[in-house]
């Protein structure tokens, strides 16, 4: 492999290799990739870690030889599938950043009408605009790594990055979000009457909305085994509505495409 | 000198979204010169229709990844207009604290990372951390210092987890306010030096005369709700926001487009200014007369100028909201929400310029109907005929493709489009 530069860092007197590295974006806000910018105390260090060479948002400069493709939002035009397609061949890991990549996220709440005509026509009048319906990536291309939430968690995209460049291995954690909140102290959101999806969602966003006493909404999908039948039953019998239920199971996508699909 | 230039920029970079621009002239005539908006929409407001209240802000901050908190706190207003419900002051200030805080955060991301490259001449913010890094060192203390405030208040820097209709979830840590105020003291040095570093930049010498809407000022230099004004002396009220968008489609757009008494409007740093000269915090009124920024300044290029001055306000002004905070003993976070039929329209001033959101309830607080228009919605005509009228100048004086390529780059750059925000 050959490395970049002339400022090699090395980990245990092992050079380190810099992977080339690019960010796309798709249908989104494109916070995620702002996330990438937003950790200004140790951005410098990250950047060290990598050679980014394309990211719009940030930078002018670009090209097309990357090994490992970032790709933030979701699929809703042909001219984006094709553009995706296209990165797939070009990278060697191709990695959804954020739930919009992965599920979907809040854009899919779109595909609940099944008359996307009428939807086109709600916001444009008689004026439609090119548009289909949501789709994650790994409907189009074989996705190699995930990194959910909602925004994603710097700490966590910094670690995943710190790990693919040291060739370790990744794991993401099984367990739920709720297992964090019990480790921060936190007193239950359920006691104080708020909704919260923490039993039944993925970790490793360290349970940032219940530290803030808002309850989770479930942006990184169902953790391993999680058991959301009776998830339903246990909110329901605190007195939530199936309404309420339904808003934050719908809200990212994750949970959908997990009853869709069996699994994700 | 008669030339033929040809600008072809696709994806226009160190913007949010995706936008082209078009230029050809011929022989020293202008052919076209076309700014194109080919985002993808994703039809936020329809998204909303059958869905609760509190739904609402939670997802309408996901329009934008920059913006997410304006988006969120004119999403509460407008539920709260909705339903009769007014802020306390404890709300008011910690609201408007973490609005200031998202606006020092965006204008300092665009002045830095997005717009200071092109006159240094790099492509990027990271060539510089080598030729120019305490610039980087200075940007980056600025806007981590913006994002710490935005945790602090409103939990998340990027779509927020603290605020709700009715207030807070939790309320920050008085300790942690007191060393946000220190930092906040000791960064208007900071924006002194980055003053400097603008003075000795060569902003393009350019100007169209242009209508500028904003909030009217009552007092303050006006951030969340209040009457509506244009430079041409139109005056509405917050409810009546549509009369002064008057969104339009158009086809060389996935995004609307609006306008007022002329073609086209500006808003953003520039409009508030131009608007509200009066209110600024005076060291901040100061700053922009060093700069000959005095209203009206038709120069939209001077809007980079008109954000640096608003992030010597906003800083100046969240001083001032501490104090203030500290002094008294915190009451409840939030109060409880009833829900009820009607409509409710917020308008709020986020960094690129006024975002409306507005929605109609029914008896169960489900949403029936659901309207935003975006900042950088309203000024995609005014960027449209900005690029002609100088594109037109350089038919006539004769310059290479560029030369022109760059100036008509940093002149839409210089609105700081939000481009996925303005299509939702």
């Amino acid at each position: 492999m050959k490395t970049n530069g002339a400022d090699d860092k090395t980990y245990l007197g092992i050079p380190l290799y810099r992977p080339r590295v690019a960010f796309f974006e798709f249908t989104s806000c494109e916070g995620c990739q702002l996330q990438i910018l937003n950790n200004e105390g140790t951005l410098l260090d990250f950047l060290s870690l990598v050679e980014v060479v394309a990211f719009r948002e940030a930078m002018t400069e670009k090209s097309d030889d990357y090994e490992i493709a970032f790709i933030e939002g979701s699929i809703t035009r042909d001219d984006e599938v094709e553009r995706l397609k296209k990165i797939r061949k070009k990278a060697k890991v191709l990695v959804a950043l954020g739930s919009c990549a992965c599920f979907g996220g809040v854009n899919q709440l779109k595909n609940r009408f099944h008359d996307l005509i009428a939807v086109n026509k709600m916001v444009y009048g008689e004026h439609p605009v090119n548009s289909g319906l949501v789709r994650p990536l790994c409907d189009i291309v074989k996705v190699d790594m995930q990194i959910f939430g909602c925004p994603v968690k710097k700490e966590e995209v910094e670690k995943i990055v710190i790990n693919l460049a040291l060739g370790k291995s990744i794991v993401l954690p099984k367990y739920p979000v709720c297992m964090e909140c019990k480790a921060n102290e936190n007193i239950c959101l359920f006691e104080q009457g708020e909704p919260c999806l923490g039993p039944i969602t993925r970790a490793g966003c360290d349970s940032w909305c219940p530290n803030n006493k808002a309850g989770c909404w479930g942006c990184r999908g169902p953790a391993d085994d999680a058991n959301v039948e009776q998830m339903k039953k246990v909110m329901k019998d605190l007195g939530f509505s199936d309404e309420t239920i339904m808003d934050r199971l719908e809200c990212f996508g994750g949970f959908q495409t997990d009853e869709k699909n069996g699994q994700r | 000198m008669k030339k033929t230039v040809s600008v072809d920029v696709k994806h226009l970079s160190r913007v949010e979204g995706h936008g082209n621009i078009n230029i050809k002239i011929k022989n020293g005539k202008l052919l076209e010169a076309k700014w194109q908006v080919i985002e993808t929409p994703r039809f936020f407001e329809a998204i909303l229709v059958g869905k609760k209240w509190d739904n609402a802000p939670w997802l309408t901050s996901r329009i934008c990844g920059i913006c997410s908190i304006g988006h969120m706190l004119a999403s509460i207003r407008a539920v709260e207009n909705a339903f009769g419900i007014t802020p306390d002051e404890q709300t008011t200030k910690l609201r408007l604290l973490l609005k200031h805080m998202e606006t020092l955060q965006s204008h300092i991301l665009h002045l830095c990372f997005l717009a200071l490259p092109d006159f240094m001449h790099a492509g990027s913010i990271f060539p510089l951390i080598r030729s120019h890094g305490d610039i980087v060192l200075l940007a980056a203390r600025m806007k981590q210092l913006a994002n710490d405030a935005c945790d602090c208040i409103g939990g998340r820097r990027l779509h927020p987890t603290r605020t709700v209709v009715g207030g807070f979830t939790a309320l920050p840590d008085k300790k942690d306010l007191a060393s946000l105020s220190e930092r906040l003291a000791a960064s208007l040095a900071d924006l002194m030096t980055l003053a400097d570093i603008f003075r000795g930049l060569n902003i393009p010498d350019f100007e169209r005369e242009t209508e500028f809407v904003s909030l009217k000022g009552a007092g303050d230099y006006p951030f969340i709700g209040g009457d509506l004004r244009s430079s041409d002396n139109v005056e509405m009220k917050e409810h009546e926001y549509r009369k002064m968008t008057n969104e339009y489609m158009t086809e060389q757009s996935t995004s609307k487009w609006c306008r007022l008494s002329r073609n086209s409007f500006a808003v953003g740093a520039l409009a508030r200014l131009n608007n509200n000269f009066e209110f600024l915090h005076p060291t901040a009124r100061e700053l922009a007369r060093s700069f000959d920024l005095v209203p009206l300044n038709h120069n939209p290029f001077m809007n980079n100028i008109a954000q640096l001055v608003e992030c010597v306000h906003v800083v100046s002004d969240s001083i001032a909201l501490i104090d203030h905070l500290l002094s008294s003993e915190f009451t409840a976070p939030r109060q409880e929400v009833i829900s009820k039929s009607g409509i409710g329209v917020a308008a709020v001033e986020v960094p690129r310029g006024i975002l409306y959101h507005c929605y109609e309830f029914d008896d169960n607080g489900r949403i029936v109907k659901a309207d935003c228009v975006i900042p950088t919605g309203q000024n995609h005509a005014n960027i449209q005929l900005d690029l002609e009228a100088l594109a037109k100048d350089y038919a006539a004086r004769g310059s290479d493709d560029r030369e022109l390529e760059l100036l008509a780059s940093m002149l839409v750059r210089a609105y700081d489009p939000c481009i996925s925000c303005s299509v939702h």
